[in-house]
């Protein structure tokens, strides 16, 4: 075990080696030329040579890729081309930040509905409430996010305006009752992207926690609770209920992975500065330096992760080895 | 990885225990009322895309702006589009689209490079082995979409360019025009990443029969390598293969909607739901458009539906329930 975590660590700089490279020569790769925007009006040949030194893009393809890696092993992601004057750095934090706000909220929303819903319908198994509920989590499962979100866009801010149409209030609004009482309540630029970024996500843990629930009813430890003569509620509360929770940490990693392909749609359709939007509009204008940053750091988070959910596997359920299917 | 390796056990158990699986297969999944219907779905849709140059009413590219933006009518059954396109035609067209890609790639990318690779792995061991794996963990940890984005904004422009370059130095010619060069992009994306899986679940399959006697048998007979994968592995995991492609059909579909919604997936004039979505993805437009949105929006949940209810009823299935 401590020899296959050693061994997926020791593998991990690789991984990013080999991603960054290949990302780099990919970017290069795109049509336009940055440069002769940065130049200005001033396309004089000298300019051009002038700037492509200035920014680093003079010499070989591999020969940049090792300045590159120089700097961005140090933190240092160098200068955005289009937004002149700001580092990637200034760019690209504030709005990982406003990201993984929403993720994380996002995640929160997931869990907290998803778990007692799955519960609720294993419980509800054999009436017809159980079929019911599993259509309707597949049904929103299958509504791809870009759908949903302009209906509840034209219903919610259009129709009733209830919530504003777009945009980034941070997480938390202050309520002001009679300009005296202050209550704090979540920012009503929240409940749209979180709401058309937790449904498909919501209804996948609703639907493994149901699952785990029946077939843990059939377990022979369940058996041996009831026929001890355990209360049906403390055979529910204890037995069932902590080890259908087991395998939905698992699926933390998936949810995430999820969200974050969800916020692609949900920023730009909503106008969120976050980074799915700015790395689309990154990769569209070609911000060289820009599309290498965000790439190795998301590249890194889903490395760790990944491992981090493998990990948690072989934690949860002694019965799998890991790294045992390798050798 | 283990995990796998359990459930891929029993459904081999399965394919050696009946005389007919595949026959046992499609009588268990008949009985399936959802499934059946979701196959129809998925059958209705995808045969419009097949014949929409018989089927279609009109041209996916042709233009009325006198009657453009108008609602369901006899003439045209779901409105048009802001430069008065037919939207059922639209649709056929992007069904068909949607097809093109989706069954390319799951051809080249599950059943070509996964089964290869998976096959090739686990028999042959070793340096292969741990070279194929490695790579596939590489793209397995990388985040997918916005590579997917990358890759498409970066490499169309070149390929379009390279099309050109073809039908300028070939007699093919037409390439450019029916917009093939954004489908080889998406196509070629896509498969880099959709191989992974099957690769792996074949890998784990092919360990545990490679010490079988059969194997051995075929081995002291002098059977080549090349002939042991294909007549005597594959066959196999043939049902292994199955469920992962019915498995990841919709996820494939869905990412080239997804691509072309950015606009770096199949280009226009060709249709696509993505670009359909997009344009009525307003919540303006929703307001006083609402066709725009819910036509295509109806005809991709539908298949997506489809697609997740058959892959379940399918995984039941060979799983023997």
């Amino acid at each position: 075990m401590a020899a296959y975590v050693v061994r997926r660590l020791l593998w991990l700089p690789v991984t990013l080696l080999i991603v960054t490279f290949l990302t780099f020569v990919i970017a290069r790769f795109g049509p336009g030329d940055p440069v002769s925007i940065a130049a200005g009006q001033f396309r004089d040949p000298e300019v051009l040579a002038q700037v492509r030194a200035e920014r680093g893009l003079d010499g070989s393809l591999l020969e940049q890729y090792v300045r590159w890696l120089g700097g961005a092993v140090r933190g240092d992601f160098g200068e955005s081309f289009l937004q002149q004057g700001f580092t990637v750095n200034e760019l690209i934090f504030p709005k990982m930040w406003v990201s993984a706000q929403l993720g994380f909220m996002a995640l929160v929303v997931v869990f907290t509905l998803g778990i007692p819903l799955g519960l609720l319908a294993a419980r509800l198994n054999g009436t017809w409430i159980d079929p019911f509920i599993i259509s309707a989590l597949l049904f929103l499962q299958a509504i791809p996010v870009l759908v949903i979100i302009p209906p509840i866009l034209w219903l919610f801010a259009l129709q009733f305006d209830l919530m504003p149409v777009g945009g980034w209030g941070g997480l938390i609004d202050i309520w002001w009752i009679g300009g005296v009482i202050a209550i704090p309540i979540p920012d009503p630029h929240l409940y749209i992207p979180l709401l058309s970024m937790s449904l498909g996500g919501f209804a996948g843990v609703a639907r493994l926690v149901r699952i785990t629930a029946l077939e843990i009813q059939t377990e022979d430890y369940i058996r041996t609770a009831r026929a001890k003569g355990l209360p049906e509620s403390t055979v529910q509360l204890k037995h069932v209920l902590p080890n259908s929770l087991l395998p939905v940490v698992t699926v933390v990693g998936f949810a995430l992975v999820g969200i974050l392909e969800g916020a692609f749609f949900t920023e730009t359709l909503l106008g969120i500065p976050g980074i799915g939007r700015f790395t689309f509009e990154a990769v569209v204008s070609r911000d060289y330096d820009v599309i290498m940053a965000i790439t190795s750091i998301l590249a890194s988070v889903f490395v760790l992760m990944n491992l981090a959910v493998e990990l948690t596997y072989g934690w949860i359920d002694p019965r799998i080895r890991l790294g045992e299917a390798r050798s | 990885m283990t995990t796998e390796t359990a459930e891929v056990t029993r459904t081999a158990d399965y394919a050696t225990s009946h005389s007919s699986p595949t026959a046992e297969l499609w009588r268990r999944l008949r009985r399936k009322r959802l499934a059946m219907i979701a196959l129809m779905v998925i059958a209705v849709i995808y045969g419009g895309g097949l014949f929409a140059s018989v089927v279609a009413p009109y041209s996916y590219t042709e233009q009325n702006l006198d009657r453009g933006l108008e609602g369901p009518s006899a003439d045209h059954w779901l409105g048009t589009d802001r430069l008065g396109r037919d939207m059922l035609s639209r649709i056929l067209y992007s069904s068909r689209t949607n097809l093109v890609v989706t069954a390319t790639v799951l051809v080249s990318g599950s059943l070509v490079l996964g089964n290869g690779l998976g096959l090739l792995s686990g028999y042959r061991g070793g340096l292969i082995d741990d070279l194929i794996m490695r790579i596939g963990d590489i793209f397995a940890s990388v985040p997918g979409l916005p590579m997917l984005i990358l890759i498409n904004a970066t490499l169309s422009p070149r390929v379009l360019e390279f099309t050109r370059w073809v039908e300028d130095h070939t007699f093919i010619s037409g390439l450019v025009s029916s917009g093939a060069a954004s489908y080889l992009t998406v196509f070629a994306a896509l498969s880099l990443f959709s191989w992974v899986g099957t690769a792996r679940i074949i890998r784990a399959q092919v360990l545990q029969l490679r010490e079988r006697d059969f194997i051995t048998a075929a081995q002291a007979t002098g059977a080549t390598p090349f002939r042991i994968m294909w007549r005597h592995l594959l066959p196999n995991v043939s049902n292994l293969v199955i469920l992962q492609v019915s498995a990841t059909m919709g996820a494939i579909a869905g990412s080239e909607i997804f691509l072309s919604w950015f606009g770096v997936g199949v280009q226009p004039p060709a249709a696509s739901f993505g670009q359909m979505l997009f344009e009525g993805s307003g919540a303006r437009t929703f307001q006083s458009n609402p066709h725009l949105l819910l036509v295509p929006a109806f005809f991709v949940t539908a298949l997506m539906f489809a697609f997740n209810l058959f892959g379940d009823a399918f995984n039941d299935a060979v799983r023997g329930r």
